[in-house]
């Protein structure tokens, strides 16, 4: 419908809007704000080791737009995917399908916020941080979200980098370049992704399922997802080492991250072997929850190091 | 008919929701201005009119 036909009809009927419903919240909601915490825990720990000294103040505004990126890329992804988040119980409840927010709304306020996020980042702190924030919201909107997500199973594998790039976005803000350690970084998150998502994936199979989404457990089944996630449990344990291996983290990291990763790798194989029922129900949600632990531990520890070692 | 009456009439409810928004919009843009002045101290300094032509 063209624009002139839409405000003919509009002219024509009572002129009732079914827009301009959202509240502050509705708004704030659509930033997925539990994403967001993470992003910012991570890109703060890739601000905190990243070599060279940066001032508060500017490290608190890269921070910021590395946030408000993260929102827009999480509005970008509502936006796009309102018609899948209709059909999926998680997801029902979203500002869009929920009919508080019409999809040119959030379209409009995600490529403000996008495009505020990186000028913003590049204006104060620099450049290659603000390109590198661009890149990121480009690969979560337009490669995961719009070409990745309903096309491959691998979907969350490759989509998986745009939430592994906030450390290095973080710690591009200080250093203005990324390095082998801030890779390191990325690739714990890298890794660590899809064994989360596929044991999420696992007990929310049916939802995936209904909205057509071609998750690892709807496309090659829960079995073949089960080999998959002990795989990349079996890689990520020595990946979440690497910081201890390369010399930027200490034998106390070391230790734990060794520690972590054999109870992972445990839940894991726990999980493989439980294939039915209620016990294969309970070793998913198990594996899920403690993948939200292990990922949170291990950058918690390398920033107690940076600030007790900086300090 | 005036020009008021034609076209999208919003309801009550819109109307509030638009004014809370607004208000929120004022703030970040509020913050925005405070932000970019709090940088320009901290990257230029005391010598932030101390510039040469």
């Amino acid at each position: 419908m063209s624009l002139v036909e839409r405000h003919e009809t509009l002219s024509q009927s009572s002129a009732v809007w079914d827009g301009g419903m959202g509240s502050v919240s509705d708004y704030v909601a659509l930033l997925k704000p539990r994403v967001m915490s993470l992003v910012i825990f991570t890109a703060f720990v890739g601000l905190m080791l990243a070599p060279g000294k940066v001032h508060p103040v500017l490290a608190a505004v890269a921070i910021l737009c590395i946030a408000i990126g993260a929102g827009a890329s999480g509005a970008l992804n509502m936006w796009y995917d309102a018609d899948i988040d209709e059909i999926m119980t998680r997801t029902r409840k979203r500002p869009i399908p929920a009919g508080k927010i019409t999809p040119n709304e959030a379209l409009a306020f995600g490529i403000t916020l996008a495009i505020g996020s990186v000028v913003t980042l590049g204006l104060l702190v620099n450049w290659f941080a603000g390109a590198f924030l661009a890149f990121t919201i480009f690969f979560y909107v337009i490669v995961y979200t719009m070409w990745l997500k309903r096309s491959t199973p691998q979907n969350i594998v490759i989509g998986g980098a745009a939430g592994a790039f906030p450390p290095m976005v973080g710690w591009a803000s200080v250093t203005g370049s990324v390095s082998l350690e801030s890779f390191v970084l990325f690739l714990i998150i890298f890794m660590w992704t899809p064994p989360h998502f596929w044991a999420l994936a696992l007990f929310k199979c049916g939802d995936y399922r209904a909205a057509g989404i071609p998750m690892l457990p709807v496309v090659a089944g829960e079995t073949n997802t089960r080999h998959h996630i002990l795989i990349y449990a079996l890689l990520l344990a020595p990946i979440g080492v690497a910081p201890f291996l390369l010399g930027f983290a200490s034998s106390v990291y070391g230790a734990a991250a060794t520690g972590l990763g054999l109870v992972f790798v445990a839940l894991a194989a726990d999980l493989w072997r439980k294939r039915e029922g209620e016990a294969a129900r309970q070793a998913s949600m198990r594996l899920f929850k403690f993948s939200i632990f292990y990922l949170f531990l291990l950058f918690a520890l390398l920033l107690a190091e940076s600030l007790v070692l900086g300090a | 008919m005036t020009n008021e009456e034609q076209g999208i009439r919003l309801t009550e409810e819109q109307k509030k929701r638009r004014r809370s928004r607004s208000v929120a919009i004022a703030l970040a843009l509020a913050a925005l201005v405070a932000l970019f002045y709090i940088v320009t101290i901290v990257k230029l300094g005391p010598g932030v009119l101390d510039r040469p032509l």
